[in-house]
């Protein structure tokens, strides 16, 4: 029992509550304190909490109190969990999260919704950290709605804009697509498990128990447990922007900036793979739906990165690369490498904030131009941005030794080793996809670097006069995040390389090597060296070829129209493959074309037109006929009058002769 | 710990009932000019019977599932009929939900109602007694008088202050219902002629045991009572009078037609259509479960397409109301727990929505989505009130929606897993017109003119909507204290109706 917990989710909660309700009188100063100071309390807490587990405690548990409680049926507590897993999302959640916050402080001065901005941002930790920290899979769908209700709020935060709010709208829509499938995994869960508890659904003992039952579907069996992995993974692809899900994820950057990297990049959008590891025994009994999630995870990769190529705004490439990224995490988790794919989430969740907050600091000293075609050569004017994004950049290419070195060498070791050295042949395939992925994103994140930074400059003259450095906050965040960027990779050292892995034994996520006989150990590490030189190369080679191609100032596009099968390609990926205009035709347009019809054929038509109006129609008309019957002559009337009373006694007769005999 | 007033022998129920009622009757008597009295008086007459109902709360013993508080008194003796009432868990908390209600909707009337103020706070009271009276009689005739009852205020509640074609709303309003209850006396009197009593429990009794009866008479007799209650609810195909009646219909009759009567429907289906006939119930499942899963769809689908926001949240009821249905048709405790929970749901979450659209057109005097947009600018305090509606609406987990959905759809997904997953796509549905909505109600760009200079929410309205979100953050986060409620009278309605 541990109360303290519980502080962690409530601090930021606070926050949200006082500037929500009082932030309109506090001023901006106060504001920002009081939005600021609480989520690096609960960073604090947080650390607290982590270094008990370092000191060798068991995880840390609050009871809490009884929530949905159908005594003895079903009984659903709300209770917090804090164990290696949970405890290194916290870390990343308040540590980067205050970072940015303390961005938001200069990016958003002046704004009028200021108090309305830091409220939803303290709102959104608080939901995250209950969806990291949440013993069940029912409460922690509470975080996972309520981060999307915060990603829906903040993206139409500039609701003066209609296209923001429709990108909320499509946000929270598809979102919600995802969350249809997680809530039936839960019926499913529930019905075979019994429980929602993830202490249940990971057990062993309830697992092989379960494996056991299958299910039928109208297309065929299947076992229990790659139902539910399979629901709760396309829960996972809404949240997490993977196929066929990504599309709000682009749109999303309609929201301010800091929220792009906290919420858009960093944090929420992980969440998926958050679940995955957190119920990794579970996935990992059902190899088929390990086997979707891989191809899902490397084809999204795959397809993202392509159209990254094409982009010109420098929000929507970066949106692109973090769709690529998580389908880099998702592989990770298909190959079985659940300790890869979080130590990804990790070093992520800091190049990827670095990038998006320097693209923050480019938009904001360029006023909100967003369009790289109209920079260039910006590294004269924002020199300590450029450092700092160009270390991003490198950071996710894989250049060693930054962050994204290790954990993206460790996640194509991953699939290597499953497609070479296990021998499994999709997974081969998956392999050089991803492998392929690596070098593509050295190449547009440098094209990114090129267009924004080098080169000439293409910013209007009366602009670039006023171009500078932010500075304040805005310069310490992005301090912070570089070097994070820089050195995180050191927090999970493989072992051949002398190192611990010890992000991956301290979540539990990784799979020991102890068993392995020394022979086998050399082997395998031989086989990691090889890997991790063709990583380097692959990475290697892309970032030349970025240089090679936009160094000099040259478009992709322009050679690409060399040849007209590069010109199809260039138009598929600028035009990102039409799949918004696609599931617009098939789903978006019949379903309202469809509803209006239904509206005038059932309701106006069918229901109301001929079946109640044409009634009193009816009445009315046999109201006309039997008027006839009124003749005003007595004797009829004291006829039919007569009739009636006869029928009336004999019908009260009898009624009332049976009820007596009862 | 809340004090035990049962030494008293107070008529609990017969209070919460008849103080509205005598409230009315007081207000026979005042001056029509003195409308402050008038709205004072009855407001305090709706306080004191929330407290009443809180009383009932306090004497209800969350252990037992049988029928408590009862009072019974003979009243037609030579008929059998008599003045039974008592309260068990299904329906003490809409009970509650009523008392809990009306002191708002008095509350908001006092700017939209300056017509005939005397006769309007009448006929609330009068629609107040009788939907209370409806939960909780355990006589048929007493039941079906209280029934009855509602439908004439209410009648003249939209006939009289109601919209520009009030009329023919209120006439298709009192037709629709009326066909309904007409079939449903008929079927009380054929019981009575078949086991000779009105008296519920006899009557439930009986059936079991000394009169069954036959398969036929059933299969009639629960589609004459089903009508009504499916009328009611409205179950689609039946649903037409309610976008009518609630587009006309004063922002006070919206609330309560939607908050509490609707529920008359589910209430009377779980309380007599299917324990009375419940084999009839059982044979008709599935046609009942596809209308309600196609309620539920086809709401959803009709309140995409709607402009005026009321005939919107009016079709969102249907899609709403149609869980409902569904879940009284799967004899397990996870759906009618969760249907029970979604009444009160439904009925806080739909209310506050009607009465802010209330709100808003004292002030602009449209209810079509194209005169707004971009509003939340002028009106931040109502935009957040609203939002928290919508939201709750929608089921958001940790507000009250998402608990009785969550149970609701768990309980008919674990009977038939079908039923389960195809209602769960009106939760997508839910929400894809609800935010569309907002998205044209609240945000965008402020083009009317005339919009401004909305005032914003005025003290008197944060006072009757506050109550509203404080209940839905409770029901959202630790609703087990009134899961606790309803619990063992299901057990043993499940129990039964297993038998």
């Amino acid at each position: 029992m541990d109360t303290n917990l519980l502080w962690i989710v409530l601090l930021p909660f606070l926050g949200f509550l006082i500037n929500g309700l009082l932030g309109r009188k506090l001023g901006h100063k106060t504001v920002s304190v009081i939005a600021c100071l609480l989520p690096v309390l609960s960073f604090v807490v947080s650390y607290a909490a982590w270094s008990r587990l370092v000191d060798g405690a068991n995880a840390l548990h609050w009871n809490g109190f009884p929530w949905i409680w159908l005594e003895g049926t079903l009984e659903v507590p709300f209770a917090l969990h804090f164990d290696g897993l949970a405890a290194v999302m916290c870390l990343v959640i308040t540590g980067v999260g205050s970072v940015i916050h303390l961005y938001s402080i200069g990016y958003m001065k002046g704004d009028p919704g200021y108090h309305r901005y830091f409220s939803y941002l303290n709102l959104f930790t608080a939901f995250m950290l209950l969806l990291v920290l949440a013993d069940n899979l029912l409460l922690m769908f509470i975080g996972w709605e309520g981060v999307g209700l915060c990603s829906y709020l903040l993206i139409g935060f500039w609701y003066e804009d209609d296209a923001n709010c429709a990108a909320g709208k499509k946000a929270f829509i598809v979102n919600r697509i995802g969350d249809l499938a997680f809530l039936i995994g839960m019926f499913v869960c529930l019905q075979h498990f019994g429980s929602l508890d993830i202490s249940m659904l990971t057990s062993a003992e309830e697992i092989t128990r379960v494996s056991a039952e299958t299910l039928t579907f109208p297309w065929g069996a299947a076992s229990v447990v790659t139902t539910i992995a399979v629901l709760l993974f396309i829960g996972a692809t809404g949240k997490s922007a993977q196929i066929p899900l990504f599309v709000w994820l682009p749109d999303a950057m309609a929201g301010p900036t800091p929220v792009s990297a906290l919420i858009h990049a960093a944090t929420m959008v992980t969440s998926g793979v958050y679940l995955c590891c957190r119920l990794m025994p579970l996935f990992e009994a059902s190899p088929a739906a390990m086997g979707l999630i891989a191809a899902v995870g490397a084809c999204t990769a795959l397809l993202a990165a392509f159209i990254a190529f094409t982009q010109n705004d420098i929000k929507k490439v970066l949106a692109y690369s973090t769709i690529s990224q998580l389908g880099y995490m998702f592989f990770a988790v298909g190959m079985g490498a659940f300790s890869a794919a979080l130590f990804h989430l990790v070093t992520h969740a800091f190049f990827k904030a670095l990038l998006f907050l320097g693209s923050g600091s480019v938009i904001h000293a360029m006023h909100h131009e967003q369009d790289m075609r109209k920079m260039g050569g910006l590294r004269n004017r924002l020199p300590f941005t450029h450092i700092t994004f160009l270390i991003g950049t490198l950071a996710i290419a894989g250049v060693p030794p930054l962050a994204g070195f290790f954990s993206k060498d460790e996640i194509l070791f991953a699939g290597f080793q499953q497609g070479f050295l296990n021998a499994v042949g999709s997974a081969q395939l998956f392999w050089l996809i991803s492998f392929l992925t690596a070098g593509m994103t050295a190449f547009y994140m440098i094209r990114c670097v090129a267009m924004t930074f080098w080169g000439e400059s293409h910013v209007e003259e009366s602009l670039e006069r006023n171009v500078h450095e932010p500075g304040g906050w805005i310069g310490f965040a992005l301090f912070v995040l570089a070097i994070a960027s820089a050195l995180g990779g050191f927090l999970n050292v493989p072992e051949f390389l002398g190192g611990h892995a010890s992000l991956g034994h301290f979540t539990g996520l990784h799979h020991s090597t102890s068993d392995l006989s020394v022979d086998q150990l050399r082997s395998l590490h031989v086989s990691e060296w090889q890997s991790m030189l063709l990583s380097v190369l692959i990475a290697g080679s892309g970032l030349m070829l970025g240089i090679h191609c936009y160094g000099k100032g040259r478009d992709l596009r322009t050679s690409f129209n060399d040849s007209s099968a590069g010109k199809a390609l260039g138009r598929l990926s600028a035009s990102k493959f039409y799949v918004d205009e696609i599931y617009d035709r098939i789903f978006v347009r019949p379903f309202e074309t469809l509803s209006h019809l239904l509206f005038i054929l059932i309701d106006r038509i069918i229901i109301d037109g001929i079946l109640v109006n044409g009634l009193a129609l009816l009445t009315r008309s046999t109201g006309n006929v039997f008027r006839r019957i009124q003749t005003g002559y007595i004797p009829g009337y004291l006829l039919t009058f007569g009739c009636g009373v006869l029928v009336l006694i004999f019908i009260l007769l009898n009624f009332l002769r049976e009820g007596g005999a009862q | 710990m809340i004090p035990e007033f049962d030494s008293f022998n107070l008529p609990i129920l017969s209070l919460i009932v008849l103080t509205p009622a005598l409230v009315a009757l007081v207000l026979c008597l005042v001056d029509r000019n003195n409308r402050a009295l008038i709205r004072q008086l009855a407001l305090m007459g709706s306080f004191l019977t929330l407290l009443f109902s809180l009383l009932m709360v306090a004497n209800f013993d969350s252990n037992l599932g049988t029928m408590q508080l009862e009072e019974q008194h003979s009243w037609i003796e030579s008929l059998g009929i008599s003045y039974h009432l008592g309260v068990d868990g299904i329906s003490i908390l809409l009970v509650l939900l009523t008392c809990f209600t009306m002191p708002f909707v008095f509350l908001s009337t006092w700017a939209a109602i300056g017509d005939r103020v005397k006769e309007f706070h009448i006929a609330l009271l009068l629609l107040q007694t009788g939907m209370v009276g409806a939960f909780v009689s355990l006589d048929l005739i007493l039941f079906y008088l209280y029934y009855e009852a509602m439908l004439i205020p209410m009648y003249l509640i939209i006939g009289i202050w109601g919209g520009k074609e009030r009329i023919y709303a209120a006439l298709k309003f009192f037709i629709f219902t009326m066909v309904g209850s007409l079939l449903m006396f008929l079927g009380i009197l054929y019981l009575y002629n078949h086991a000779g009593t009105f008296d519920l429990p006899v009557l439930m009794e009986r059936l079991r045991t000394t009169h069954p009866l036959g398969s036929d008479q059933q299969l009639w007799l629960f589609l004459a009572f089903t009508l009504s209650f499916a009328i009611k609810v409205p179950l689609f195909p039946l649903h037409t009078w309610l976008p009518d009646a609630h587009v006309q219909a004063p922002t006070a009759g919206s609330v309560v037609l939607a908050g509490v009567l609707l529920k008359m429907g589910t209430y009377g289906l779980l309380r007599f259509a299917i324990p009375l006939f419940p084999e009839a119930a059982f044979d008709l499942q599935s046609m009942m479960a596809w209308l309600a899963i196609i309620g539920i769809v086809f709401g959803a689908c009709m309140a995409l397409v709607q402009n005026d926001i009321k005939k919107l949240i009016a079709y969102s009821s249907v899609s709403h109301l149609g869980f409902v249905v569904l879940a009284c048709f799967i004899p397990n405790l996870e759906a009618l727990t969760g249907a029970i929970l979604q009444m009160v749901n439904h009925g806080l979450s739909t209310g506050m929505l009607f009465l802010m659209i209330g709100i808003i057109y004292e002030r602009r005097h449209t209810r079509e989505l194209a005169d707004y947009g971009g509003i939340c600018k002028v009106v931040p305090i109502f935009t957040i009130f609203f939002l928290l509606a919508v939201l709750s609406s929608i089921g958001l987990p940790g507000l009250n929606g998402f608990v009785g959905e969550f149970l609701l759809l768990y309980g008919v997904f674990s009977s038939v897993p079908l039923w389960g997953c195809l209602a769960t796509t009106g939760v997508l549905l839910g929400a894809l017109y609800m935010l569309n909505m907002v998205k044209k109600f609240l945000f965008g760009p402020l083009v009317h003119e005339e919009n401004h200079h909305i005032e914003d929410l005025n003290t008197r309205e944060l006072i009757y909507l506050i109550p509203f979100v404080v209940m839905m953050v409770w029901l959202g986060l630790y609703p087990a204290p009134f899961i606790k409620m309803v619990q063992p009278t299901l057990t043993l309605y499940v129990e039964m109706l297993q038998n």
